[in-house]
């Protein structure tokens, strides 16, 4: 015991700062990353550091926020959801189905009133969650797999409601949710920042967030410290497709349409969201506060590159680049903690 | 003497950021001579071992190799100089034929380039011919008994040339026939004039097969010795642990008497349990205060009926009672509100490594002592508590419980059931690779356990584990109960000869 105290005084303070920057690589490199990314495009662009284009960029990240809430869960539990954009369309294609659409919309829909049709927007969501928890933990299914399944099987849903056509009308709530403003903030802002917060409450402080972590840190020793860790995976990808319904509503109303393939680009912007944050991709490290810190960097690259005058075709690149880099350093933070901890 | 030593070790040092984990050791190598080397965990001998296998490149001392002063840079150059190991994890790969495993990185090949298959399967043959092996090398090493495929690790080992030959914890999960095959190769690559050096944690293994003795304690070798009829197991955990160790020595040898079931009511009953093709019709109860001991070779179907008993396998006929209530365990959360608690075989299946301490003690009460939210303090507090009680070497509730010894994991491990006490405690190879201290404190700890009334089953592939925690005993032998020891005394020989 004293040996090692006295090891630890005589290391001096640079070792020990490496030390702590190893212990916090994942909660430091993505701070950095957006610091970095903010400050250059400052330089670059005149138009980019204003308070308006701020809630530019809150707005445009908010239908990824609320992906992006679920998928956290599912990534702490050392779990993947593949589905999360595609049950996003389904949902929001959903609620557009069973609202009254324009005479102009050649779709076989059945009006409901609009509480009614959310209700089974949220519930055919809620199932296409239940199946892949089902699949995942019952069947035994590995996620990656269960998931790819879940999201083609979300795609046909989509496909056979609208045929091709575009829906425009959805029910007037979610119509304020996703595209009106309450005292010049955006509506959909104010229900990702709620969706983050009470995320983040659940997995800090509830039996249930202790137990999402401890799965995902150990799954066989949790099952053996007598906890349900099926139960606990079940919950997370149910909460996932939960979270994705919901943005995939708001989605449509802050689109103006629903439509096939409209989430596309969401499956990899809400990984990479939860991943670039710095979230453990192997489970059990990170959480909404990384999230956050990913959601932001996605979203002052994806703002910033249409400031500076750039190829847009290169953009594409850019931001792969940039996940590559987030990956490589996800992999690293593993690495350097191990290694921190051998010395010490 | 027996010639020339073929490694030498002079004044070797090692420390890891400034703890000494080496002191000043000296240790020559003869060929054609097993030579043991026992001492508690963290007394150095795996260090020492890595060291001569070119796995820690940076040590202070001299090594000489066959006369010739020499310094390993990685494991490979080792391996060159005639040096294998066998790590205590084996390293084969268990989807890889026997064949494979055995020419592992080294294919031969045929003038086209490719994989001479043929060639492959007759080198295997017949090499694992020359150490007693008869299988068939196209099957894959995952589905043979851990025996064998210790002896097919030996045998890449050899197969790559190495004069020297090191051995860690080889016996650790093997049954005595196997241990006994194990030996009888050893002794004849001894004869053929090659150097072994044996690790374990078990004296007798060790005075059998050693013709010499090194024993570690504290970082520095305290002695080596040859191996003679004076030299026994008190004389050697003596040195180990450098007080008398009489008091110590009884509850692991002789006959130890057995207090039978008592006269307290069953907590736990098992009918007819079977589940096939592990185990079949078992019958057995435990009395509240009462250690039940099972006890069987590797494979007897002993870990399919802890994991029954804990929720992880649904058995698929018989009746389990707790409390005299029949039970359907369906998951392991249904088993620890049923009462039952379970501690695996390997700490790496029930700790968390990364997590502090309180956490890893909480874990299994937080549904007693949080409805919604958790409670940080409160859990701090408990896991205070319990480093007090069962001093449990940590700085506090929140150090991460990878940085404690193996010994103190598993004292975690049992603090966690300590605050919510179960109806029925099932402990799978509960001081499988300790030393002599920490299997002391886990016995304490079981004891303290019993007095409070619950039901103890220890399950264990390992005589005298059994033998220092029952106070009753049932022998398995392929998936059935071959015998009870419920009164009187029992002695290991007993335990063997029903297995």
């Amino acid at each position: 015991m004293d040996a090692t105290t006295a090891a630890a005084s005589r290391s001096t303070f640079s070792s020990r700062a490496a030390r702590w920057l190893a212990h916090r690589m994942r909660n430091v490199a993505p701070l950095l990353t957006l610091l970095f990314l903010v400050l250059f495009f400052t330089l670059a662009s005149p138009s980019f550091a204003s308070v308006g284009n701020l809630w530019n960029i809150l707005q445009q990240v908010s239908v990824t926020a609320i992906i992006a809430v679920g998928l956290t869960f599912v990534i702490l539990t050392a779990e993947i959801d593949l589905s999360v954009a595609a049950v996003a369309n389904a949902t929001g294609i959903v609620v557009a189905f069973f609202t009254l659409q324009d005479a102009s919309v050649n779709i076989a829909n059945v009006p409901l009133p609009g509480w009614l049709a959310i209700v089974l927007a949220l519930a055919s969501c809620l199932l296409l969650g239940l199946v892949t928890a089902f699949g995942v933990t019952r069947i035994g299914i590995p996620s990656f797999i269960m998931t790819l399944a879940m999201m083609q099987i979300g795609a046909g849903i989509c496909a056979l409601l609208v045929r091709g056509q575009i829906a425009y009308s959805v029910p007037a709530l979610v119509t304020t949710l996703g595209s009106r403003s309450i005292m010049g903030v955006p509506w959909i802002v104010v229900v990702a920042v709620v969706a983050l917060l009470a995320a983040h409450v659940v997995l800090t402080y509830t039996r249930f967030g202790r137990y999402v972590y401890m799965v995902g840190g150990n799954r066989e020793a949790a099952e053996n410290a007598g906890v349900n860790a099926r139960m606990v995976v079940g919950a997370a990808l149910v909460i996932s497709a939960l979270c994705a319904g919901v943005a995939g509503m708001l989605g449509v109303a802050y689109f103006g349409s629903a439509q096939q393939n409209e989430f596309d680009g969401y499956l990899l912007d809400a990984i990479a969201a939860v991943v670039v944050g710095g979230t453990s991709l192997f489970g059990g490290r990170g959480g909404i506060g990384n999230t956050i810190l990913g959601l932001l960097v996605l979203g002052v690259l994806n703002n910033g590159l249409d400031h500076v005058n750039i190829d847009s075709f290169l953009k594409i690149l850019i931001r792969g680049l940039i996940l590559l880099t987030a990956l490589v350093i996800n992999v690293y933070a593993e690495r350097l903690r191990g290694a921190a901890r051998e010395q010490g | 003497m027996p010639g020339e030593p073929i490694l030498e070790l002079v004044d070797i040092s090692k420390s890891f950021g400034g703890v000494h984990a080496l002191r000043n050791v000296d240790l020559a190598l003869a060929p054609g001579e097993i030579h043991g080397l026992v001492g508690e965990n963290g007394a150095g001998k795996s260090t020492l071992m890595k060291i001569i296998a070119g796995v820690h490149t940076d040590f202070g001392g001299v090594m000489r190799v066959r006369g010739r002063e020499t310094r390993f840079r990685s494991s490979r150059d080792a391996l060159e100089a005639g040096i294998g190991m066998v790590h205590q994890e084996l390293s084969i790969v268990p989807s890889l034929s026997v064949a494979e495993n055995v020419y592992l990185g080294s294919q031969p090949t045929n003038r086209a380039g490719l994989v001479d298959w043929t060639a492959m399967r007759r080198g295997a043959r017949e090499l694992l011919g020359r150490l007693g092996l008869d299988v068939d090398v196209e099957t894959p090493v995952g589905a043979l008994p851990i025996g064998v495929q210790q002896l097919v690790e030996l045998g890449r080992v050899l197969f790559s040339g190495a004069e020297l030959i090191i051995l860690d914890e080889p016996t650790s999960a093997l049954s005595p026939p196997e241990t006994e095959r194990l030996f009888t190769v050893l002794s004849r690559l001894r004869d053929e004039g090659r150097s072994i050096v044996f690790i374990s944690h078990f004296l007798e293994d060790i005075l059998r097969v050693s013709d010499v003795v090194s024993v570690f304690r504290n970082s520095r070798k305290v002695v080596t010795e040859r191996v003679s009829p004076a030299l026994d197991k008190g004389w050697l955990i003596e040195r180990m642990i450098g007080a008398q160790a009489a008091d110590l020595e009884e509850s692991w040898t002789g006959a130890v008497p057995l207090a039978g079931p008592g006269r307290s009511p069953v907590v736990l009953e098992a009918s007819g349990l079977s589940h096939a093709p592990a185990f079949h019709d078992l019958s057995f109860a435990v009395h509240a205060g009462e250690a039940l001991g099972v006890y069987g070779y590797m494979g007897c179907g002993q870990v399919e009926l802890s994991r029954a008993l804990f929720g992880k396998l649904r058995p698929g006929g018989g009746e389990l009672r707790i409390d005299s209530r029949p039970v359907r365990l369906g998951n392991t959360a249904q088993a620890r509100r049923a009462g039952v608690a379970f501690v695996p075989e390997s700490r790496r299946a029930m700790l968390f490594a990364e997590e502090p301490i309180y956490k890893n003690i909480s874990i299994s009460i937080l549904e007693t002592i949080s409805r919604l939210w958790v409670k940080p303090d409160r859990e701090r507090e408990l896991a205070t508590g319990h480093i007090r009680s069962l001093s449990i070497r940590a700085p506090g509730p929140e150090a991460r419980l990878g940085s404690l010894s193996g010994g103190n994991q598993q004292k975690v491990a049992l603090a966690r059931w300590l605050t919510c006490l179960p109806r029925v405690l099932v402990l799978c190879e509960p001081t499988r690779g300790m030393d002599v201290g920490a299997k002391e404190d886990v016995v304490r700890i079981v004891r303290s356990l019993k007095e409070q009334g619950i039901g103890v089953i220890v399950l264990s592939t390992e005589p005298e584990t059994v033998l220092a925690m029952s106070d009753r005993i049932v022998v398995m032998r392929r998936g059935r109960i071959v015998k009870e020891f419920a009164e009187g005394s029992v002695s290991k020989d007993q335990l063997l000869a029903a297995a």
